[in-house]
């Protein structure tokens, strides 16, 4: 039967199918559905791990068992999960195992724009990359007798425009799960020197075959129309080559990004006057394909940046259409931003008021950083605020420790804020760190971590307890607070950076949006009382806005969180 | 030829479900479809824009400059944002609720009001409706896609019965009879 999926459905649906036993990944855009469509078949283990790295090794314990097993992550999730990685290229499976990794060109949710095909060159492990929900379906299906067939794991490279688009699928039958039997093989499995030694060349000899295996697959295709233009494309880039050129260029469609095909490659360019490579991000398959001697326009006409379109194609070409209109007015942007009765606002509102120097981390509480709010110093990645804090209290001692904290959230923490915190503890700088718990992984749309209370499948799971975690990993000072009593947030602010001794603050408050979060009625301002001082405008609730020179707050959106309530000094809001 | 409609607002107005409805639907009608979706980021109170693109054979998920057949917009200020999207001839679908961004919120940018005017000005065909009013009449202001899927309905070609039963496959069972007011209050506008 069609039906209409995205991307990411149609890579579980195509796991399901293939045999997946187990699977185990740690959300991030545009990765979290796979995981997410694949909790819903009974028939599978599935598991949020706390951060990539487990997911990976998790996934590798499954094969090594037998079964044939998975883990996604967007880009920069592999980088946390790249120490299993390049050591499983060693290894390889009993079961076949595939490793999903999401790129985001041109960021739509992401903090670097890192293109994951260099990882397949690195650790030398095939890659697949498919071009539509059908192709994800077939690509998933088949890692795994790919990933058996060449005793490697196996990466499926998607991106935000693959995995976030519906295209038609047509599922085929399922696969059984089976479970292989299990023996021990130490020469195979445990990678000290010795052994390890032995496997390299296994590796090298692995990608040679994979590579004469690459010139007649299923994964990279040859349409052949003319012999003036030749183009070799792959992933979404192909698609918009294809809307633009049609018919009237030939095209070598790479659906196997490492190893590439080099025969294929050779007779290909031989056939075409004019040879292109248009690929998104880095020159990955250019670079290849000058490497073998071969002349052919690339990155001079296609950007390193962002995400390509058909009108990227059609320009490069001279087959533009240049019809446009736009508003005379300027529009102003729409950033996105924290929702109204957001817990995390009345904390940023506190620690925006005392100009105190905030180590950021990968959430929706990165958004503290947008105006007015302007909380933030910094975002660099997972788990960097808290570290990273202790890293600038250690170059500056005294004078920063009074005046600066690290913001995690719940999930983050749990991902890789727990070994930040342990060497602050250990290494001893008087660091501050505010746990930002909204009982929730926010940003990626609510999916349950350790601290929740619930697994993937909604069951009562075993929960962490953050305060006697903190405390474990050598915090003595451990104190709670809501986020919604603004008093309280800045007496445990300015109580925890004046004493000599880390300390940790858990903000705690469920995530608005959540289902289970009772709103409160919503507020109004009584217009005679409001002076215009637009002191609740500091706090950048989408639900106040200025009319005529007083606030108003939008009913439709306030909760009735009651901040900004606090901040009125002429009790207009009510 | 590929049939492109974009559908814009501001993210958790609920766009996700009118591009799923027109998306089985158009399906059904055996066409070709690709339908982007936005999620992540931008899904907080952020600009949010979706892709719908039908025909024989889709490549491409995206819609650029000057490709746009209709444009349905959740949010006026939006229907601006994407307008250059518009192709000739090309017609918008907005709604007229205002929902003012950050930047307007604090005082740091104006909220162009009479945008609209502009586009119509230099030839745009804009089909304007309070579809705000018209979803609370319905019985729900969340029914505000429906409203405007009723409106844009007659650009498609479809057969009216189809878009009922594309409402009654979509939607959950106890909101269809709302829904169904509010495609009729939208078809009719």
């Amino acid at each position: 039967m069609k039906k209409l999926m995205i991307g990411n459905a149609a890579v579980a649906a195509g796991l399901h199918d293939g045999g997946l036993g187990v699977v185990s990944s740690y959300p991030g855009t545009p990765s979290t559905e796979i995981t997410e469509f694949l909790s819903k078949y009974d028939d599978l283990h599935s598991e949020w791990a706390p951060n990539e790295k487990v997911a990976c090794e998790v996934a590798f314990g499954a094969s090594l068992a037998g079964a044939r097993s998975a883990c996604a992550m967007k880009h920069v999730g592999l980088n946390v999960a790249a120490d299993p990685l390049f050591t499983l290229s060693y290894t390889g499976v009993n079961g076949g195992m595939v490793i999903c990794v999401a790129d985001d060109p041109a960021m739509h949710s992401s903090q670097n724009e890192q293109d994951s095909r260099h990882y397949a060159i690195a650790s030398k492990v095939p890659m697949l990359e498919p071009s539509d929900s059908q192709e994800a379906y077939d690509f998933a299906k088949t890692a795994f007798e790919l990933s058996e067939k060449f005793d490697t794991p196996v990466l499926l490279r998607m991106c935000t425009r693959i995995a976030h688009s519906q295209s038609v699928v047509e599922a085929g039958e399922a696969v059984p799960a089976v479970l292989k039997d299990y023996t021990k093989n130490p020469q195979k499995y445990i990678m000290m020197p010795g052994n390890a030694i032995r496997r390299h060349p296994f590796v090298e000899q692995r990608t040679a075959d994979l590579a004469e295996f690459a010139n007649d697959c299923m994964y990279n295709k040859v349409e052949m129309n003319s012999s003036e233009i030749g183009i070799i494309t792959s992933g979404c880039s192909y698609l918009y080559v294809k809307e633009v050129m049609g018919d009237s260029a030939s095209i070598l469609k790479i659906g196997m990004p490492n190893p590439l095909p080099d025969k294929l490659i050779k007779e290909f360019a031989k056939k075409v006057k004019k040879l292109y490579v248009i690929e998104e991000l880095d020159p990955v398959i250019e670079s290849h394909v000058k490497a073998l001697g071969i002349d052919c326009i690339g990155k001079e006409l296609f950007s390193l940046l962002g995400e390509f379109s058909q009108g990227t194609i059609a320009k490069a070409f001279g087959k533009e259409d240049k019809y446009s209109v736009t508003a005379d007015s300027v529009i102003p942007p729409r950033p996105p931003m924290m929702c109204a009765g957001c817990p995390h606002r009345g904390m940023f509102y506190t620690l925006s008021k005392n100009k105190i120097t905030v180590m950021g981390d990968i959430g929706c509480y990165t958004l503290g950083a947008v105006a007015p709010l302007n909380a933030l110093d910094s975002t660099l990645c997972m788990g960097a605020s808290v570290s990273g804090l202790h890293g600038f209290n250690a170059a500056r001692g005294n004078e920063t420790e009074k005046k600066s904290v690290a913001v995690i959230g719940d999930s983050t923490f749990m991902h890789s804020g727990m070994t930040g915190l342990v060497n602050i503890a250990y290494n001893a700088t008087n660091s501050t760190v505010i746990i930002l718990d909204n009982s929730i992984t926010g940003m990626t749309g609510h999916q349950q971590n350790p601290t929740t209370g619930y697994n993937i499948k909604g069951d009562p799971a075993a929960k962490v307890d953050l305060e006697a975690l903190c405390k474990a990993l050598g915090i003595n000072r451990v104190r709670v607070v809501d986020p919604y009593d603004l008093k309280a947030c800045e007496t445990a602010v300015k109580e925890e950076l004046a004493i000599d001794e880390p300390s940790v603050i858990i903000s705690r408050r469920p995530c608005v949006l959540l289902k289970t979060v009772k709103h409160a009625p919503s507020l109004k301002v009584e217009s005679d009382k409001c002076r215009s001082c637009k002191r609740c405008m500091g706090l950048g609730c989408p639900a106040i806005s200025l009319k005529d020179g007083k606030a108003k707050i939008d009913n439709t959106l306030c909760v009735g969180c009651g901040v900004c309530k606090q901040l009125c000094a002429f009790d207009a809001i009510v | 030829m590929t049939k492109s409609v974009m559908i814009v607002g501001v993210g958790g107005q609920g766009s996700l479900l009118a591009s799923k409805l027109l998306g089985r639907l158009l399906m059904d009608e055996g066409f070709d479809v690709k339908v982007s979706e936005v999620h992540g980021m931008s899904q907080r109170g952020g600009s949010v824009v979706t892709y719908v693109r039908y025909g024989e054979q889709v490549y491409s998920p995206i819609i650029t400059e000057g490709e746009a057949d209709i444009i349905i917009s959740f949010e006026k200020l939006e229907a601006a944002r994407y307008a250059a999207f518009l192709k000739k001839d090309g017609k918008i679908v907005v709604n007229t609720q205002q929902i003012d961004p950050m930047p307007v919120i604090i005082g740091a940018a104006e909220y162009p009001e009479k945008v609209l005017n502009e586009l119509t000005d230099k030839g745009c065909c804009v089909e304007a409706l309070d579809a705000l009013s018209l979803a609370e009449k319905a019985g729900s202001s969340k029914a505000v896609n429906i409203v405007l899927m009723g409106k844009a309905a007659k650009y498609f070609h479809i057969p009216y019965d189809k878009w009922i039963a594309a409402i009654e496959n979509t939607v959950a069972p106890k909101f269809v009879e709302m829904n169904k007011i509010a495609f009729d209050l939208g078809y009719n506008a």
